[in-house]
Formats: C-alpha cells, structure tokens, sequence
C-alpha cells in the first residue's frame, strides 16, 4: 500500500490532483446543492426562530469549517516543520483563504441571524469575539506568508506562527468565556440526542456539511497545485536568470 | 548575559534609543480619551482601567520594532548568533531590556496617569499590579512577532497585525483584575491566569523566538 | 415553488446571497489563479524546450 507520505512528492501530488480534484469537484457541487437547496426549500419553519431557522444550512457549516481549517493548517504546519515536505506547507498556505472565508461567512450570517432574534447585529458574546479573533488570526497568517519573499523561509516562520497562534486561541476561548457569559446556544449538534436539533432540521444539515468539506477538499487541492505551479516558475526564471 | 543586558540597556538609555518615547504616547493616548468620549468624570472613571491597559500595551507594541531592527541593520545580530550564548538566551534577554525600559516605566506611570481619568482611589494599587504581572507577558509576546518580522522592510505594520491577536488574552485577564479589585470583587482567578501566562510564555515563548530568529538569520 | 419565509424573509435571503457570493467569488479567484499559474508555467517550460 502506498505510504501516505508519497503525497509529499510534488509531481505526484500534481497527478494525484489531476485525477481527483474532477470527482471531488463534482461530489462537492451536488452534495452543497443538494443540501442547500433541501435546507432552503424542503424545511419547516421552527415555532420559535420561524423562517430564519434555514440559516442554520449555512451558518453551522462554515463555523465549522472556519475551526477545523485552522486545525488542518496545525497539522500541515507541524508536519512541514518535522518532515520538510513541501507540499504540506504549500497546502497549509492555500487553507488560509478558504477557513478566513469560512469565518466571515459565519460572522455574516450570524449577525444576520442575530439581528431579529437577539434584537442586534453583534453582541460581544465570547462565541462571536472568538470567532472574530480567529479571523483576526487567518489574517496575520496570510500577511506574512506574503511579506516574505523566500519560501523556505515564509513556509518556517508561517508554520511556527500558526502553532503559537492556536496556542493563543485556545486561550483567547477560555479569556473571552470568563470575561463574558453569552447569548449564544450551545452546540446544535452534539451526540446527545436529546439537546440536539429535531431530525427533519438536522438531516439536510449534515448534507450541507458535507457539501462544505467537499468544497474545502476540491479548494485546497486545486489551490495547492496551483501554488506548485508557482513555486516552479519561480525557480525556473532563478535559473534562467543565472544563466 | 548580563554584558548584553546592560549594553541594551544602555543604548536604549542613550539619544535615539526611544526610552522617554513609549511613556510619551502613553501620556497622549490618556489625554486624548476624554477628548473622544468626554469629560464627565462618572464616565473616565468607570473605563479609566481599561484605557490604561489599552494605552500601556499600545504603548509596548509602539517600540517592539526596536528590539531587534538596530542589531540587524549594524550585523551585530548575525555576531551574537555566532556567539556562545545560546539563541533562546539572547532572545530572553532581549525581552526582559525591553521590559525593563518600556513595561516598568508604564507600570510606574500608570497610577499617575490614572489621575488624569478619575481613577478610583483603591483602583490603583489594582492597576499597577495587573501591569507588574501582565506587561513582562506583553514583552515575550512582542519580541516572538518582532523576531517574526525581523528582516522585512515594512515590518512595522505587519508586527502589529500579528502580536495584536496574541496580546488578548493577557488584556482581558490584566483589565479584568483592575476592573474586579476596584469594585470590590474576587480577583483570584484572573490574577491566577495572568499570572499563568506571564510565567507560560516566559517559559516557552523564548524557544519559538529563537527558532524564528534562527530561520530568519539562515 | 418559492418557501413562506415570513417576516424574516429578509434575514433569510440575505445570509444565503451573502453566503454564496462569497463561495462563488472565492471559488473564482482560485480557479482563476489556477489558470494564470498554469499558463505561466507552460510559457516556460515551452520557451526552455526551444
């Protein structure tokens, strides 16, 4: 079986994209339709929230993604620092568009939600701040991957930036949550079926989910290669300036 | 070590160094609040802690450009790599220099300046020692972004972008504690934290500069 | 065909437009500069074959 590790290889990871990135491609377009166009159209309205409870096919997708995209980015980030593959750092430098993204469309959507069922835009509850901190921090990550022009060098100092940083937001979380109790539910999906979501809610939601994943997969496969194609243009011009 | 702390401590002493500059702003940030929200005196007193943290840790993201820019543009930075101190040494040093000529001033500062905003009597003892506690934080903190940021041109925005994020935590828990002991609530918790995370990023941070600094000296 | 979405028609319409058109521009840029990138290298690698 073939090692996980041989995706390092940026050739290979090149025909590898080549092949997949079609499949996931299509996988994730139907799988995001399907669960939108379910949520939007096929779902009752909640007796509380009424209409604005189709939010939700939105709103719990992208918070997700905006958390578990630092993560992946932690994950790369660390096995780029151990074992100096570089297609690990590249794929960590294309998740940080895609998770900022993901953040301002849980920050936008959920001041839209807020906005008539808690009577504001925006409360400095410690769900929001956290999630408008990460957001803060996808930015700083972005920034120096484009200050620096040596890559060897921006994928180090990104990479230890981002271990420091999720040191800081894990703290920033328990900061924020002593320094405020919030408005806020809790999780909408926990494995506790009893706070959970009804089903006739919760099945178009994990589609929906899904869908987000997919669409994450297809966007970093395709944005790391085209930060390989870059990364070897770069060196083919070094080498032709040389002689 | 010492050698090296007393000769940062002198050229940030001498003319030029910035010593006097960091309590300067620090002054106008304090004068300027009232002239944003106004003078009612029920009003500065309620955000006078907060303005002082606020004014203390900008104030201490002003002058971390310094840390390392001067010795990176005469060379000496690449001398003191070569040197036998070991590079986590030379970054601690350089946070505690650092420390020593802008976070102690403002911790000294701040009761005075906690005057011009109607500060509570028994808030200042309060403010000083969240400052005591929480500036030597800020200083680790801000020498790892500057250490990030070392060999740019136009580092000095960047530095901000990325040690503001990391600065949270320790301004929430440092205002907390001022805001807490002047009401007269329990401060145990966030003077624990505060205290936790000063002495956290004393021990840890200095290897993640080190190694950023070695990166960026490659 | 179109869903009741009540007085908070608003609300809901707008998080969805906001939402999408954030994928879709996101979606774009990347393709984009998936193009661009790939064209550049080409031009390149034709221009070393000679």
């Amino acid at each position: 079986m073939a090692s996980l590790w041989e995706y390092a290889n940026p050739v290979k990871f090149i025909r590898t994209a080549e092949t997949v990135l079609p499949w996931v491609s299509i996988l994730a377009t139907v799988t995001l339709v399907a669960g939108l166009v379910w949520g939007f159209f096929f779902t009752p309205d909640d007796y509380r929230q009424g209409s604005t409870v189709k939010i939700i096919y939105i709103h719990v997708p992208a918070a997700l993604m905006a958390i578990n995209v630092w993560f992946m980015m932690l994950v790369t980030s660390l096995v780029w620092l151990i074992r100096r593959h570089h297609v690990s750092a590249l794929a960590a430098k294309a998740a940080a568009p895609v998770g900022a993204i993901m953040t301002v469309i849980a920050l936008a959507t959920g001041a839209i939600w807020g906005q008539p069922m808690w009577g504001t835009w925006w409360e400095w509850d410690p769900r929001l701040t956290s999630f408008l901190i990460l957001f803060l921090f996808y930015l700083g990550y972005m920034a120096l991957w484009e200050a620096i022009d040596n890559p060897d060098t921006a994928a180090d100092l990104t990479a230890v930036l981002c271990i420091v940083g999720s040191v800081f937001a894990i703290l920033s979380r328990y900061a924020v949550n002593f320094w405020n109790q919030g408005l806020h539910q809790g999780a909408s999906l926990s494995l506790d079926k009893e706070e959970n979501v009804a089903d006739v809610f919760s099945t178009p939601l994990y589609i929906s989910i899904a869908g987000f994943i997919l669409l994450f997969i297809a966007l970093v496969f395709l944005r790391t290669r085209t930060e390989i194609y870059k990364r070897r243009t770069k060196a083919l011009l070094a080498r032709e300036r040389l002689g | 070590m010492i050698a090296l702390l007393m000769r940062d401590l002198r050229l940030a002493m001498r003319a030029g160094g910035g010593f006097g500059l960091g309590l300067a702003f620090f002054l106008i940030v304090t004068v300027l609040v009232p002239f944003g929200v106004g003078p009612e005196s029920t009003l500065l007193a309620k955000i006078a802690p907060g303005i002082l943290w606020l004014g203390a840790l900008l104030a201490c993201l002003l002058s971390l450009d310094r840390i390392f820019a001067l010795d990176w543009e005469d060379g000496s930075l690449d001398l003191l790599a070569t040197s036998p101190l070991p590079m986590e040494g030379v970054v601690s040093v350089k946070a505690l220099a650092h420390w020593v000529t802008t976070g102690l001033p403002l911790c000294l500062a701040a009761p005075i300046f906690g005057v011009l905003l109607h500060l509570p009597d028994q808030g200042h003892t309060w403010v000083v020692l969240s400052l005591l506690i929480g500036t030597p934080a800020l200083s680790v903190i801000g020498t790892f972004g500057a250490a990030l940021t070392v060999g740019l041109k136009r580092g000095g925005l960047l530095l901000s972008l990325l040690v503001l994020p990391l600065y949270v935590p320790t301004l929430i828990f440092g205002s907390e504690v001022a805001r807490r002991g002047i009401e007269g609530l329990s401060t145990t918790t966030p003077l624990l934290m505060l205290g936790g995370i000063t002495f956290g990023t004393i021990a840890l941070l200095p290897f993640a500069s080190a190694l950023v600094l070695r990166v960026n000296l490659r | 065909m179109m869903p009741d979405l009540g007085k908070y028609a608003d609300a809901v319409l707008s998080s969805y437009v906001v939402s999408i058109l954030l994928l879709v521009v996101l979606v774009v840029m990347s393709l984009r500069a998936a193009k661009k990138a790939r064209a550049e290298l080409q031009k390149l690698e034709d221009r070393r074959r000679g």
